[in-house]
């Protein structure tokens, strides 16, 4: 789940680091209202970016600032609408740093990353390119240490001078990254003032999903991802939709089998309505799964495909039956069943829907394909 | 290691639900089910094996820990079976918070146990044991051979062996590593492992998108005798979307099907379009293979 920096920027200050005193708005009258003095103005959206898309203004007088804030107010980045502003008092900036601390999923541990040149030209550095950064992996069980994030700033391009309090601000930010169970935590820019104070001016937060529940007090204020009407009403209901654009609609058990019924039917030249899978602890859900899927406007056929190992397919098949015959669809649909629990759930298709499961997937595919090219008849 | 049928396991949390159903199907499979654990259930017996409050309360070692437990609480487990030095710990839950998985990592590392998952389905060696939840009993999917088998996800593990086993190429073993974005075997781990295993003759790499651990198994795979033969699930997957698994995602710069399809084939890895191509694919490596 990702933050916008106005509700990532605040949970900074609660370690430590110091950030400037700004204030939301979601209309530009607001804006010019509040005015105090040369102030910055940044849309807030779940992206990066922002700066290159012009969504990032200096103002010098009210009526400046409100026009750049109806202006920003109004545009839409990255799929993004702003729908509000933070705005921020001007600050004299002597160096811009970056820092960000995040999962190292090939070394399995924390690592941070430190530039002293930071600001909008290496934004997402992060994943473009970390070998021309300072880093240093950091042994969870022993944390980032003062003289750890001293050594890191060891032949960068910072006055002597500032070392000390900038290795403070990255013990800071990594107590942070470890208390919000964060999957990143990046300051772009770090600036160091003219005043030589040390301020965070911009923040990207990701929470790791799987810590929402010991981070319930979060999970409110993080931007919600862009989905459709379909995809949230899945979600609801404690499942993973994807629309898609093709035709061939896809039930399956587990990420992997789903991802690769959905290379199939594009490998044997099909285009796949969805991604949606009913494994592990949703293996039971498989009625309320066909019934979202089946509100989609583009299936011509259903492609049915189970491997089951702790989801049985009997259960799972259980549910398509139920669906399938209250709702008495009118486009064909294909199985394909294996693995735990296969014979009773052969049976219960035979029996109850009066199909024959197919013997290998690849020839589920081919007849669900062919059905939906044929625009839906059996 | 290779699970084999003499390695004695010890289950948390087998008094459960999904836990008493799977353990005993792994007991009646031949699996060497030496105990279990739970906080407060200690002294009695479950499914004819002894319950223990904590893997210190054993008087005799085991050699693999099995967690069916939940997320949150994986890490107190693992630290508990971690003090009585087992050479495996296999993690079945998804959704571990990631900090938890590398403090679990980082504390394995210290007592020198291998760690499989999290989010794993577990291993199986056909005709031996199992340890997780996977349908080790189906006979149309597992029997015994000498493909080594490692899959990020069970389901498509499973179905991999489902299309070798109709070709009539069984399995010396199959090594879920799991889904998550951070695991305790890597994918180039498990690889050595079979590398190294004298019963596996070729290795089937299930990869999919996210991540670099194909990248990383193929840089090893280039290195080996062994041939190793791959599919890698995701093809048709939209950028930027987390597909089922957290750790599938293609980001802007990493994990694309392209660049772990480029890798595996310039490693020498075949890589097939669909997995009921993996048997043809396999029968071509084993018969142009010359053995040492």
């Amino acid at each position: 789940m990702n933050f916008e920096e106005w509700v990532a920027k605040p949970l900074l200050a609660d370690f430590g680091i110091k950030i400037p005193r700004g204030h939301v708005a979601d209309n530009a009258a607001c804006v010019k209202k509040q005015f105090q003095g040369p102030s910055v103005i940044k849309a807030q959206v779940p992206t990066g970016a922002r700066g290159k898309a012009g969504g990032i203004k200096f103002a010098s007088d009210a009526s400046e600032a409100f026009e750049m804030a109806k202006n920003i107010l109004a545009m839409s980045i990255d799929g993004h609408q702003v729908s509000r502003v933070l705005v921020e008092p001007h600050i004299d900036i002597r160096q811009e740093l970056y820092v960000a601390i995040l999962n190292d999923r090939t070394y399995r541990c924390p690592i941070l990353l430190f530039s002293s040149s930071g600001g909008i030209d290496i934004e997402d550095t992060a994943t473009n390119g970390i070998h021309s950064m300072a880093s240093v992996h950091v042994n969870i069980l022993e944390g980032l240490t003062l003289e750890m994030a001293l050594s890191v700033l060891q032949g960068t391009i910072l006055a002597k001078r500032h070392h000390h309090e900038v290795a403070n601000n990255l013990v800071s930010l990594y107590q942070a990254y470890r208390s919000l169970d964060a999957e990143l935590l990046e300051v772009n820019p770090l600036v160091i003032t003219q005043d030589d104070e040390i301020i965070a001016l911009d923040c990207k937060f990701t929470l790791d999903d799987s810590a929402l529940k010991r981070q319930d007090w979060l999970s409110q204020q993080g931007s919600l991802d862009p989905l459709t009407e379909l995809e949230s009403e899945a979600q609801q209901a404690g499942l993973r939709l994807i629309e898609m654009d093709g035709n061939v609609g896809i039930l399956a058990n587990g990420a992997g089998l789903t991802m690769t019924t959905m290379d199939a039917v594009m490998h044997y030249g099909g285009q796949a309505a969805n991604f949606l899978e009913i494994g592990g602890d949703a293996y039971t859900k498989a009625e309320k799964a066909l019934i979202i899927l089946l509100k989609h406007p583009h299936i011509k056929s259903l492609l049915v495909n189970f491997c089951g190992a702790f989801a049985r397919t009997d259960v799972m098949t259980r549910g398509v039956v139920k669906a399938w015959k209250s709702l008495c669809p009118e486009i064909p649909i294909f199985f394909s069943i294996h693995g735990t629990g296969e014979e009773e759930a052969i049976d219960l298709v035979r029996d109850e829907l009066g199909l024959d499961p197919f013997d290998s997937m690849d020839e589920a595919v081919l007849a669900a394909i062919e059905a939906a090219r044929r625009g839906g008849e059996a | 290691m290779i699970l084999r049928k003499r390695h004695r396991i010890l289950v948390y949390g087998a008094t459960g639900r999904q836990g008493t159903f799977w353990t005993r199907e792994m007991i009646n499979y031949g699996a060497n089910v030496v105990g279990a654990v739970h906080p407060r259930k200690a002294g009695i017996k479950h499914l004819g094996v002894p319950v223990y409050a904590s893997a210190t309360d054993m008087t005799s070692a085991f050699d693999v820990a099995l967690m069916f437990v939940p997320p949150l609480s994986v890490k107190d487990a693992v630290i508990d079976a971690c003090s009585a030095e087992p050479r495996l710990i296999v993690c079945l839950a998804e959704h571990i918070p990631s900090h938890d998985v590398m403090e679990m990592l980082a504390i394995a590392n210290t007592y020198k146990v291998r760690l499989a998952g999290p989010n794993t389905a577990g291993i199986v060696t056909p005709g031996e044991s199992f340890a997780g939840i996977m349908p080790a009993f189906n006979n149309r999917i597992f029997t015994p051979g000498s493909i080594g088998v490692i899959s990020r996800s069970g389901s498509l593990g499973a179905l991999a062996c489902l299309n070798l086993t109709r070709e009539g190429l069984g399995q010396s073993s199959f090594f879920g590593i799991g889904g998550d974005p951070i695991i305790g075997t890597t994918m180039r781990e498990a690889l050595e492992l079979f590398d190294h295993d004298s019963r596996t003759s070729l290795i089937v790499l299930c990869g999919e998108i996210g991540g670099s651990s194909e990248e990383e198994a193929a840089e090893y795979a280039a290195t080996m005798h062994k041939p190793v033969v791959a599919f890698v699930a995701g093809h048709a997957a939209p950028v930027g979307k987390k597909m089922g698994h957290a750790g599938a995602i293609i980001n802007p710069n990493q994990g694309s099907y392209t660049s772990k399809y480029r890798h595996l084939e310039e490693a020498g890895v075949a890589v097939a379009k669909v997995p009921s191509e993996l048997p043809h694919l396999v029968s071509s490596a084993l018969s142009a293979h010359q053995p040492p």
